[in-house]
Order: C-alpha cells, then structure tokens, then sequence
C-alpha cells in the first residue's frame, strides 16, 4: 500500500483548472494545465506562476545559526548579509551531492534597525528540493547534535510557496507585495507582507527569467494566486518548470545531480568555497578539484527532432563516452537539447558526439551552458 | 468523441477496416485521447511502405515535449500506404486525429487480431479509467 499524496494548499485550484495532477516526490502536482509550450512560452514572454509549495522551507535560529551553517554547506555563509541569498550544495563526506539548496540570511523576525543586523542578528532559511526533504532533514539533524544555540525547523507544511516568473513578473506581483520589489538586487529576500501577513519575498527563480519566489502562509495561497491570474500571470506545470530551468541549464536534482556526482564535475565550482572553511566533504572536493579524469556536466544540441532523453548514450565513434541526464525539445530553440556527463577528453565545446536514441545515433554537439540567457531590461 | 464506426486497440491506436479488391485494408490512426495527452508534438517517426507488421509490434514513433511514445500496428499485415506529410504537420493530429489525420494503411494479411480491438464504447471506458 502506497502512503497517500500530500496536497499543497493551491491542489483544489489545480484540480478545478485542468490541471493533470502527478506524483511528484510524494506531492500530486500539476505537470500542465493547457500545454508545456504555451505555459513555457507565456513565462518567457510575460509571466508564468508555479506552485512550488513542495520544495522543503527549513528554517534556522539562535546565536549559532550561522556558525552551524557555515559547516554544513559548500558555500561561505560567515559573511552573508541580511537579504543575501546563495545557491550552495550539501555534500557528503565523499563530496558527492546530497542536495543543492537555497539559502537565506534574513533580517531577525521583529523591528531592529540595520546596524544591529549587521551585528550578526539574523536568522536563516533554507529552500530545499522536495524529493530531499526528508534526507536533508535527517542529515540537518545528524549534524546539529552537539551544536548548541541553532533551532532547525522544518516549516514546508505551515506555508505555500509560489514562484512569478517572466519580464513581467515583478509589475504583476508588485501589487500585492508591501515591499518595494524593483528595488531588490536578484538572490536576495525580505520579509515582508502579503495578503497582509506575514511573508518572505525574494528574487529568485528557476525558469532562467526575472521573477519572484513568495512564501506566504497556507491560508493566503489561493487568493494570491488568483490574484495573480487576475492581473494577467499564466500558470505553469512542472513540464513547462522543466523545459524552462533546462533551458537556463539548471541542475536539476536526480538528474544532473546525485550523490555520485560532486559539485566540481557539475560545473557548479562557483558555489564552493574551499579557502579556510571545514563542511562535510571539504578535503574530497580540494582532491577532487586537482583531478582532471572524472566526467563533466556538458550541453548538447542536435539538428534534428528526435530528442534525447535521460539514459541515453553519448558516442564518440562506437565507444560510449558519456550519457545524457535531461533532455526535450526546446520550446524557446525549437530544437532538441540536453544536458549530460561526459569524458573530459570529450567535452569540450562544438565538439561533436553521437547519441543513441532507442538503437539510431544522432549527431550531438557540445555547446556552451545555458542554452537560453534572458536579455536583462535596462 | 470516438467514431463509433472504429475499431480502438488499447495502445490509443483507432483502426477502420474496408474491403477493397477482396483485400481487407485497415485505415490505422492515433485517438484524439492519445492526442490530447501527449499535446506537444514535435517529431513522428511513420513506418515503411512495404514493411510487414504484426499486430501489438511498435511501427513507429510520436515524441511529445515531454516524452516519446511507441505507435503498435493494431493488425497484422503489409504497410501499404503511409501519410507522408503527416510529420511535417503535426497539428493535423489536433485538428482531425480521426480523418486527415490518419497515420497508416494495413492490408490485413491475419485478421485474427482484430478481435482484441474494442469498440467505442469499451474505449470510452478505458479513457474514463485512464483519465482518472
């Protein structure tokens, strides 16, 4: 007997709006309401809204919050100020990822002028990926035993979270947000109020667009994305949430990640600090760094319409060097892409491979990462 | 809805039978269920003219954006005829899975398997289930 799906507090809006409902690590969410393309098209030209109410929210308290997270994350996190956001990996003792995390370094709930911030009064967040949840939990948990001064609390279940993605993002959800978004850098956050309650606002995405992530409470989720239809926002299914962060070459956990996979080999160098920090495999990834032989996270592109899918072989002549983790037929392209791990040798760029779609090859080549950037406004 | 004049294999395939010249000639299509479902087309792959198939035998391909599905031959015998510029305009499968949309002719060589074809009635309720 399978345990029943849980439900985020918009699946009753999903459900009434055509939404074809899945399991997705555990939760029933929608993959598409009308079709990926036109939720992929609408949140590249104007705005499209995601439920992600599934991705795990933890938060983090007390004096030593920040000392704790600093050894848990690949990241620096000692010198994180109030509103910063950083994208960081949570390793094991191998390196191999458990997780790519959001975290957050928010201003201490309750009036305090800046300069008190700045002295270290700050509590932190964390976005977790949904399918991690528990793993991270107990990894959290594993960690903090003898850490005094840090509370860990996982708050996914109090609160819904919805991302606002596209040019027109931020117009749209500027209405219903107190905080004056326009004036917020990208990865960073506030609190804030929505819906007139308490809430956490930040510039963050994962579509490769401009756009806004809300974490507001349960009962205000359904008329904030009403709202957001209203004034003109497109929902958007995991399909179209796939084809969109693909696009943009993000990562995505249980495909260009795993645990046998490190952060050097995913190409994510940028999110790993190794100068004068100690976290759960440190040493690993400094070896792993000065190692030249392990498999690298490419970018393929193919002239025709079939599209490579996870598993498929990379060839290079009749040997395999590689397979691919993601791939789909590129709405904004309109050509097939895909992301995988190849031999070093084999991956640098236009270099060009073969892969095996179901017994046929197909040309492939190698092609600089992201497939698709956004034109910032001026 | 599904012609009820149709016969409808459980892998979304829809097949019509015609005696033409004392050969049984078996019009084979994609259901307007199937389209749906998939909705992103972007690539199909047609059998061979020529080709022998068997019933329940993947004949060809449709990929969606989201996934690429197998097209079985719902009867046993020759591809006579396949329509050609069907890849080139996928959106014909939206418009009219049931006529222009047709993917390919049979003639019947074995006609036992038509018997495990549902009519439109069983297929409905096949959809109904699959649907939720």
């Amino acid at each position: 007997m399978t345990s029943p799906l849980a439900r985020t507090p918009l699946y009753d809006w999903h459900a009434a709006h055509g939404g074809r409902l899945v399991d997705f690590a555990g939760w029933e969410m929608p993959v598409q309401y009308t079709s990926i393309v036109a939720e992929h098209t609408a949140t590249r030209t104007a705005c499209g809204l995601f439920d992600v109410s599934h991705m795990a929210r933890f938060r983090f308290t007390g004096p030593h919050a920040r000392d704790y997270l600093e050894g848990l994350v690949t990241r620096r996190v000692a010198d994180m100020r109030p509103g910063q956001i950083r994208y960081a990996l949570v390793t094991n003792d191998q390196g191999g990822i458990l997780d790519d995390v959001l975290v957050y370094c928010l201003p201490h709930r309750g009036p305090k002028s800046d300069t008190e911030h700045a002295a270290g009064d700050v509590d932190f967040a964390m976005v977790v990926n949904a399918s991690n949840r528990a793993k991270i939990a107990a990894w959290i948990a594993h960690h903090i035993a003898g850490h005094n001064g840090v509370n860990f609390l996982d708050r996914t279940l109090e609160t819904a979270m919805i991302a606002v993605q596209g040019p027109r993002a931020i117009e749209m959800a500027q209405p219903l947000v107190e905080h004056d978004l326009a004036s917020m850098k990208y990865y960073t956050g506030a609190r804030t109020k929505i819906a007139g309650h308490e809430a956490l606002v930040s510039r963050t995405g994962y579509t490769g667009e401009d756009g806004v992530e809300l974490v507001i409470q349960n009962g205000d989720a359904a008329s904030v994305w009403e709202e957001l239809i209203a004034a003109g926002a497109t929902a958007a299914g995991l399909g179209a949430r796939d084809t969109l962060r693909l696009e943009a070459a993000m990562p995505l956990y249980g495909h260009e990640l795993s645990e046998q996979i490190d952060p050097i080999q995913a190409g994510l160098n940028f999110a790993v600090n190794l100068k004068d920090r100690q976290f759960p495999g440190r040493d690993a990834l400094e070896k792993r760094l000065a190692d030249p032989t392990t498999p690298r996270r490419v970018g393929l592109v193919l002239a025709g319409k079939r599209v490579p899918r996870e598993g498929y072989a990379l060839l290079r002549g009749s040997a395999q060097v590689g397979a691919v983790t993601s791939g789909t037929f590129s709405p904004t392209l309109e050509k097939p892409i895909a992301m995988g791990y190849v031999a070093p040798d084999c991956a640098q760029i236009a270099t060009t491979l073969e892969v095996d779609i179901r017994g046929r090859t197909e040309p492939a080549q190698i092609v600089e990462l992201p497939f698709y950037t956004r034109q910032t406004s001026t | 809805m599904n012609p009820p004049n149709l016969l409808y294999a459980k892998t979304h395939e829809w097949t019509r039978v015609e005696e033409s010249g004392g050969a049984k000639i078996a019009t084979v299509g994609i259901t307007a269920f199937a389209v749906e479902a998939l909705t992103d087309l972007v690539f199909m792959e047609l059998p061979k003219v020529g080709r022998q198939v068997k019933a329940g035998e993947a004949f060809g391909e449709i990929e969606s954006v989201k996934a690429v599905s197998d097209l079985y031959a719902p009867v046993t015998g020759e591809v006579i005829e396949v329509n050609s510029g069907l890849p080139e305009k996928l959106e014909t499968l939206n418009a009219d899975p049931f006529g222009a949309g047709w993917v390919a002719k049979i003639r019947i060589t074995d006609d036992s398997a038509l018997s495990n074809l549902m009519n439109a009635a069983a297929y409905e309720k096949q959809c109904a289930e699959e649907a939720h």
